[in-house]
């Protein structure tokens, strides 16, 4: 395999590493450790794949979007439905995987960041099933988009903890999350929600997530006799596409597509597509990324309708796969994945998270452009139940 | 040799510890930050730490929180710390200043162009919170080159190992936070500090600086007798909060004073 990545100190080329307080720097480098010697160990294994099975409910079925293909007259898409799993996104994957692991490690309080709550959820979900403490951070704007999410964590038995400072939303959640790990370092396990971070998380996240490429590529052979043509999945901090991407970054001829969040168009300045805008490389959260930063260096405020997309980084290794040219990114707008999430639930009877549309909607833009034999394969990586609100906002509906 | 170790031998000869403060460029405005540094050298600082503001303060509880974003909102940026900086020297060429914040403003304007313009205003240390030794070496390279310090931080949870490698590459002082937390959090532990001192000792040859939940003359004073020098921040951070432009250079002075005069 060429492709072998991160180095042992954690770098994608340029991008990824441990930047992080000296305080932190054992905890990370525990982890690390720990999680080497687990991600062999035959017996983790096992009890993962366990839970996958039963409480996951894993392998997610890939779905033939037939009428959406044949309405839009090209590529035919596929939809790997992630929004099936429990909890109704990808997030639980690595969040049972991390609360394995945090088991073992003997931490019994456990901490998450959330954008739109999925990982919030799914850290809560997890906590529950294995009895453990779990404080959740999330941005005071987020809470308000999010009612619903808000209020299932707390059925959950989590503690949501609203957060204030900065422009309220995931950026800030992980600053607070950070602020948290730092104070309890010793008894806390902090449940990283996407594939960025300080080293181990941007590679044990990907692993755990993996599950969903690896699973496409035994499906995708059974159900057409050969691999996609294109992967599509939408990128915040990239987590459910690098899931899909990375077991198949050694399969040629199979392009891969991140989706990245629009807004209100690159031009306009506000949107969270770092790698779609070029943006500087700059250091946050624990690693070196593209980076939405001013001049100063100062991060900016990002947006984006859908809160699981909105923010001003992405993880390291989506940075390296543009960077050698293995994977391309795209931006869709807010209002064009609203069009793609419209038309999901018309033509399909599926109601996708306003993240999924993202990619969904790029996949609608270039199927058309392509003869009816291709396949597009897109992760749905989670469903819209959440969005119910954001929804209605943008139609001028009260609920 | 820079105004760091000139000051920390000075001291020694005298037998005194060091008085570290600490306060946010930018805070309460531009305009207060030379007159701030040049009261708190006045009620006895040793050495100045000056807080580069940056948008995600990870390491920063609230007080510096809201500082930084006070500062931020006046457009301060680091080209401006620097400024600042160079206006502080036309009255003061003897005072170390370090340089305490985050790496992406650096980064964003680039260690080599960042180095170069720190060493003629007349930085003498650069402490970037979120950049450990292993993600350093290119930063270094920089700083070393300008005779500028790398302040390093240890902590409790620093293993032995780790803190012999920082023994190597630091310069000026080490900065030892004394609890688990961001700043301005928790309260002290002094037998904590007490027990890691030898380890420490045993590594570092540079003095050692200690800070983190120091907040009053009597606890300046009891850490005093267990390093070389004690860092505080949020306690003065939180005083220039609660004045207004007429009384904070007083009340910072006073509160300067006050722990200057504990832990002589």
């Amino acid at each position: 395999m060429s492709y072998n990545y991160p180095d042992l100190s954690g770098h994608f080329g340029q991008f990824g590493g441990t930047y992080m307080a000296e305080t932190l720097i054992p905890a990370v480098e525990e982890l690390a450790a720990q999680y080497a010697h687990y991600q062999h160990d035959a017996e983790f294994k096992a009890e993962l794949a366990y839970e996958l099975k039963h409480y996951v409910g894993r392998p997610s079925p890939i779905y033939h979007a037939k009428r959406l293909s044949q309405h839009l007259g090209g590529a035919q898409i596929y939809l790997k439905r992630e929004d099936l799993n429990h909890t109704g996104a990808h997030k639980i994957n690595s969040a049972m995987g991390q609360a394995l692991l945090a088991k073992r490690m003997g931490k019994k309080r456990v901490i998450a960041e959330t954008g739109a709550g999925m990982h919030g959820v799914a850290t809560a979900t997890v906590a529950a099933r294995f009895g453990m403490e779990c404080i959740v951070y999330m941005g005071a704007e987020d809470i308000h988009r999010q009612a619903q999410n808000v209020f299932r964590m707390k059925l959950l038995g989590a503690t949501v903890v609203p957060v204030e400072s900065g422009s309220k939303t995931l950026k800030d959640a992980c600053n607070e999350a950070i602020r948290d790990w730092v104070t309890n370092v010793e008894s806390t396990f902090y449940i990283f929600g996407t594939a960025a971070g300080p080293h181990p998380y941007p590679m044990m996240v990907r692993d755990f997530q993996s599950i969903v490429g690896t699973e496409a590529k035994i499906q995708m052979p059974e159900m057409v006799g050969r691999q996609p043509d294109i992967l599509l999945a939408c990128v915040g901090g990239g987590s459910n596409a690098i899931g899909l991407f990375y077991p198949y970054i050694d399969v040629p001829n199979v392009r891969m597509i991140g989706v990245e969040a629009g807004g209100y168009g690159i031009a306009s300045g506000k949107h969270a597509a770092p790698l779609t805008a070029n943006a500087k490389v700059g250091v946050l959260h624990g690693n070196k990324v593209n980076l939405m930063q001013d001049e100063n260096g100062q991060i900016i405020e990002t947006h984006s309708i859908s809160a699981g997309l909105d923010y001003p980084g992405v993880g390291p290794e989506h940075c390296l796969l543009k960077d050698i040219g293995r994977a391309e990114y795209v931006a869709i707008n807010d209002d064009e994945a609203i069009a793609a999430f419209d038309a999901l639930c018309r033509f399909e009877g599926i109601i996708p998270a306003l993240e999924s549309s993202h990619a969904l909607a790029h996949a609608m833009k270039i199927a058309p452009t392509m003869s009816k034999d291709k396949v597009l394969l897109v992760n749905l990586s989670g469903r819209g139940d959440k969005d119910m609100q954001t929804v209605a906002k943008v139609k001028g509906i009260t609920l | 040799m820079n105004r760091i170790d000139i000051r920390f031998a000075s001291l020694k000869q005298q037998n005194r510890k060091a008085l570290i403060p600490f306060i946010t460029a930018g805070d309460p405005s531009r305009e207060m930050t030379v007159p701030l540094l040049h009261a708190l050298v006045a009620a006895g600082a040793d050495v100045l730490e000056l807080g580069v503001p940056f948008s995600d303060p990870m390491a920063d509880g609230p007080t510096i929180q809201r500082a930084s974003e006070r500062a931020l909102k006046l457009g301060v940026s680091l080209r401006s710390v620097l400024d600042m900086v160079a206006e502080f020297r036309k009255q003061d060429t003897t005072t170390p200043v370090v340089l305490m914040g985050y790496g992406n403003p650096i980064e964003a304007m680039g260690w080599a162009a960042f180095a170069q313009r720190a060493a003629l205003v007349g930085v003498d240390g650069v402490l970037t919170v979120d950049f450990p030794p292993e993600e350093s070496h290119d930063a270094f390279e920089h700083l070393q080159r300008h005779n500028i310090a790398p302040i390093f931080l240890l902590a409790p949870t620093t293993k032995e190992s780790r803190i012999a490698q920082v023994a190597k590459l630091a310069r000026g002082y080490v900065y030892y936070v004394s609890l688990k937390g961001v700043t301005g959090s928790g309260s002290i532990d002094l037998s904590a500090i007490e027990e890691k001192m030898p380890q420490l000792r045993k590594h570092i040859k540079l003095p050692i600086g200690v800070g983190f939940g120091i907040r009053d003359a009597s606890t300046a004073k009891a850490v005093a007798a267990l390093c070389d020098g004690v860092v505080v921040g949020s306690r003065i951070v939180q005083e220039i909060e609660d004045s207004n432009a007429q009384n904070v250079l007083e009340n910072v002075g006073r509160l300067v004073k006050e722990l200057s005069v504990a832990i002589r």
